[in-house]
């Protein structure tokens, strides 16, 4: 019981791992506090639907159309909203404040379009539901799916950051902005990059998520609070501190769920977050 | 204009909406009613956010939490008795909040703030179905449209009253200080982290007594309707439209938001969302420092530079 | 000259204005409809449960009525319905004042009722004061003491949560006597309104017939992931599973006790599992889930009013709550045909009279049917009331249910 408990916890953290990950990655480059991230998720999940149900695109296939599409919705909005906040902005703070209001009206604005689009209801279709037994539990293949392509993801962009010469301005204009340009980097160029990566890999969460549990137009901002949790709890722009961070309350949600009482998953959520905001308020990794 | 004459504008002023009910029929005293709850919100909201820069999601937490007191305490006491309760734990949970959090830089705050709601929902949940076994209560408190009115005349005044005090005082030198720059206030001996906490406690205090007084007219509290997450983002829009840093700004921000979300949600019903989003980024974009700001600096351009004598209250 | 203090006193007066320009007083014309308000909630939270049950039901009858010539009036004159709608955006505030709007600005001649319990009970002294009927449809009664006398208008159309839970307790001592259960069950709730009442209801029930609980536990708004949960199910010995669960939740159960591979002989859903999208959601294999409510489906006037649900919505009703809103409103419909538009006079018939609807006669007793459909299963294509067994309309019950595929 306790060991397929386990296995429960990690295979719904990795989907908040996966998650967590693209907005560490907004936050952490960009500096753009992106509280309609959850948004761009619930985009790549109806988006999957629509491929589904209209053109009849299995969910796999439908993520090479749905994460170039998220990444281009990401980079329109950060050239066309958040630049200019950045730009007229005289201090951080401003432009931090601006961007969390900014960000709010656009999730209200998308929660208003798709409930325009979709209706206020569960939208979902079904789909690798068939389950597989890992140490006794079963779990539906869709979740392990998820989970395994987080894993890829996570892998993929571990090795494009420490690899790679593009990786480096990314952690250049992550770790020290200030001497970014000193050396050469533009970078508004890279905050809009990774602002739309970031966005990219919330679209491929969002299709990943719509292949095993329906949607509605306002889990959205569930799914930033979650995200924002594990995000500061592995360290801002941290990609290795996201995902052990979101496996990590993955395990507690399901151990407190198992051993005291559902009810209290979130407040057991807060506690950590708590915890980690008092303790370490680098993140738990730092 | 000398202190008598704008005390008497003012005491006019309060006096003309406090007759106003007295003129208008049952659906404009429920207008009256909404219309002043946004005005309280809004000013609370930037009782606390305005000068510390900081900001709060957590204003329906409180707003809940009053109206969730006299829910639990109906027939137990008289109202009034029940809102000194309200208000007291309404302090007391932004005291233990403002200590854990305060310290925070911005953002954390934000976040915290963000799901503050969420987790007092939740928690009361838990507690109202394990252990009660029941979960929505029931108030019978009879109490007219019009004396809610009043009282929450009386708070709103309270409340721009305590920021006007507040302003003119030594704790209002040490406020500005915070939100012009907290490190060089903390060396000037401003002690930031109780000023801040005392601001937050004020503006929880306000938001508290809001939920409970209108809660009489519900009939039924549950947590998933006096938690509803839309009241912590109209009472921000409201304060930023006007201008937070400002006394009467979050006034001249509620009012007309509010006739535009009740003329909205008449003539474009299941819009709101949408509207509200479009609300929230045109005012970051176009009126950044509020209306009362974006007023002043016009009548300036076109008054000339001398004439500008108008400051910050 | 302080310019902020005088713009204040500027706005302030705009605002007086403003409201009083609000108001306007009413003027009196010539009657040339009915004006039917109502305040559902079209955004929110709220917005999935309404606009899948009551607004789509609403606007079906409103299309009805007024396609064949409007409501008769006892003279034998027809008016057409004009509708006033408002969205109250989940809030409970926002409905109160929508009421208070309806009666004061609008002058409607009835209001139907919000969406939802706690919406209703927002409503009732609103409705009590102003002296409209309320037929809350998508409500069960509320469990407070002396409900009837302080609002006698007010009726609870989709019965008592004790009604469900007697029903769902005498199916399975029927079953545990045949020897088709081992009498344990499994419960689980959701931590809200509805599923509070009826798991406390539940628990009397079960107890009076000798049903043993052996799990028992809540869970809260939102809850998506049943894994845990169901896997303590599966291994409680129980052969009755009961979940009080809302229409994201009842989804989520039954995808992950298919996953599981958890078929107990009883598998009980709440809201959601009459929905006509619950097959789909659990990607087919739903034959023998059960859950409250059920329709006759061998009855004409059922089959008619699908047709015609699915004609003019676009969409197919549930089999709970739908059939028993679009009742309520011919309950209405008759009501103001014997009475005409005397608001008093209708809440009396409609407390005291026998309707004719495509449910079947309704009676009202003490404000609420007694003759509802308590617990229905999916057999085939339809969810099929089976309870009260032996009622004229209902369906064999199918135990153990099938595998799920």
């Amino acid at each position: 019981m306790l060991l397929s408990t386990l296995v429960f916890g990690v295979v719904l953290g990795g989907t908040y791992a996966l998650v967590a990950l693209g907005l560490t990655i907004q936050y952490g480059v960009a500096r753009i506090m992106n509280l309609s991230f959850g948004e761009v998720v619930m985009f790549g999940a109806f988006a999957t639907f629509v491929l589904f149900t209209g053109a009849s695109l299995s969910p796999v296939l439908g993520l090479f159309v749905v994460v170039p599409l998220a990444f281009a919705i990401s980079w329109i909005l950060y050239t066309v909203l958040m630049r200019p906040l950045v730009k007229r902005a005289r201090h951080p703070e401003r432009v931090e404040i601006d961007s969390i209001l900014v960000t709010f009206g656009l999730l209200f604005l998308f929660q208003g379009l798709f409930t325009q689009a979709f209706g206020s209801g569960y939208t979902g279709y079904g789909w690798l539901q068939a389950p597989v037994e890992i140490l006794g539990a079963r779990v539906a293949s869709g979740r392990v799916l998820g989970l395994g392509l987080a894993c890829l993801i996570g892998l993929g962009l571990w090795a494009a950051t420490t690899r790679t010469r593009w990786g480096l301005t990314m952690r250049a204009v992550a770790t020290r902005p200030a001497f970014a340009a000193l050396v050469g980097i533009d970078e508004n160029r890279v905050a809009r990059q990774a602002f739309a990566l970031g966005g990219a890999i919330a679209g491929a969460g969002g299709a990943i998520l719509s292949m095993y549990q329906p949607v509605t137009p306002i889990d959205g901002g569930f799914l930033t609070m979650k995200a924002l949790v594990i995000v500061i709890m592995g360290g801002i722009g941290n990609m290795g501190g996201a995902l052990a961070a979101g496996l990590i309350i993955g395990i507690v949600e399901a151990l407190v769920s198992y051993a005291v009482d559902p009810g209290l998953t979130l407040a057991a959520t807060y506690a950590i977050f708590l915890a980690v905001l008092l303790w370490r308020p680098k993140g738990l990794f730092a | 204009m000398r202190p008598a004459v704008s005390a008497l504008a003012c005491a006019l002023l309060v006096a003309g909406l406090a007759a106003l009910p007295l003129f208008v029929g049952g659906y404009g005293q429920g207008v009256l009613v909404g219309l002043m709850n946004a005005v309280v919100l809004a000013s609370a909201w930037a009782l606390f956010s305005g000068p510390t820069k900081y900001v709060s999601l957590a204003t329906v937490a409180f707003f809940g939490i009053g109206a969730y007191t006299v829910a639990v305490l109906t027939e137990t006491m008289p109202f009034g008795a029940i809102l000194a309760v309200a208000g007291a734990i309404g302090v007391a949970v932004a005291l233990l909040v403002g200590l854990a959090t305060l310290r925070l830089a911005g953002v954390y705050f934000v976040i915290f703030s963000f799901g503050l709601a969420e987790l007092v929902r939740q928690i009361i949940t838990w507690f109202e179905t394990s252990v009660n076994r029941t979960l929505g209560r029931y108030i019978f408190i009879d109490l007219s449209a019009t004396a809610i009115y009043w009282m929450l005349l009386a708070l709103a005044v309270a409340v721009i009253g305590t920021r006007w005090l507040i302003e003119r005082g030594r704790l209002g030198l040490a406020v500005h200080a915070i939100g012009d720059d907290e490190i060089v206030a903390r060396h000037a001996g401003v002690d930031v982290t109780k000023v801040k906490l005392a601001l937050f406690a004020l503006s929880a205090l306000a938001m508290t007594l809001a939920g409970a007084i209108q809660a009489p007219r519900w009939t039924y509290v549950e947590p998933s309707i006096v938690f509803n997450p839309n009241i912590s983002f109209t009472a921000l829009i409201m304060a930023l439209l006007g201008g937070a840093t400002r006394l009467w700004g979050p006034v001249f921000g509620a009012v007309p938001l509010f006739f535009f979300f009740e003329w909205l949600s008449v003539t474009m019903p299941g819009q709101f969302s949408i509207v509200l989003g479009l609300t929230f980024i045109v005012i970051v974009f176009l009126v950044p420092n509020g209306v009362l700001d974006l007023a002043e600096k016009g009548l300036r351009k076109t008054r000339g530079p001398n004439a500008g004598d108008a400051r910050h209250v | 000259m302080n310019m902020n203090r005088r713009t204040f006193v500027g706005a302030a007066a705009t605002a007086i204005l403003a409201c009083a320009a609000a108001v306007p007083p009413a003027i009196a014309q010539e009657r040339s409809s009915v004006r039917i308000g109502y305040v559902v909630s079209q955004t929110g939270v709220n917005a999935a449960g309404a606009t899948t049950t009551t607004i789509p039901n609403y606007e079906l009858w409103v299309h009805d009525v007024n396609a064949a010539g409007g409501l008769r009036l006892p003279d034998g004159t027809q008016l057409p319905i004009e509708v006033v709608a408002y969205d109250d955006r989940s809030q409970t505030e926002e409905v109160v004042r929508g009421i208070e709007r309806l009666v004061n600005q609008d002058r409607v001649d009835f209001i139907l009722a919000p969406w939802g319990t706690g919406f209703n009970l927002a409503a009732a002294p609103l409705m009590a004061r102003f002296g409209y009927p309320q037929i809350a449809s998508s409500s069960i009664v509320p469990p407070i003491p002396g409900i009837h006398e302080r609002w006698p208008g007010a009726f609870w159309l989709l019965g008592t949560a004790e009604d469900y839970a007697h029903a769902f307790a005498e199916l399975l001592t029927t079953q545990k006597q045949a020897g088709a259960l081992n009498g344990r069950i499994a419960m689980i709730s959701i931590a809200d309104g509805f599923g509070i009442e009826l798991a406390a209801s539940a628990r009397k029930a079960f107890e009076e017939a000798g049903i043993e609980i052996v799990m028992d536990r809540t869970y809260p708004l939102g809850t998506q992931d049943f894994a845990t949960l169901l896997s303590e199910a599966q291994a409680s010995g129980a052969d009755a599973f009961v979940a009080y669960s809302y229409p994201g939740d009842t989804f989520a159960i039954t995808r992950q006790a298919r996953v599981s591979g958890y078929n107990p002989p009883i598998f009980h859903t709440g809201v959601g599992t009459s929905f006509p999208i619950y097959p789909q959601m659990a990607e087919g294999g739903v034959e023998g889930v059960m859950s409250l409510g059920g329709i006759d489906v061998n009855r004409p006037e059922i089959q008619d009013y699908i047709r015609r649900h699915q004609e003019v919505i676009g969409k197919l009703p549930d089999a709970w709550a739908s059939p028993v809103i679009y009742s309520s409103l011919q309950m209405l419909a008759q009501a103001i045909e014997r009475r005409g538009l005397d608001r008093e006079a209708v809440t009396q018939e409609l407390a005291s009279g026998r309707f004719e609807t495509i449910l079947g006669p309704i009676q009202l007793v003490d404000n609420a049917p007694r003759d509802l459909w308590y617990i229905g299963q999916w057999q085939g294509d339809h969810f099929v009331a089976v309870a009260p067994a032996g009622r004229e309309g209902s369906a064999d019950l199918v135990v153990p249910k099938p595998g799920w595929n």
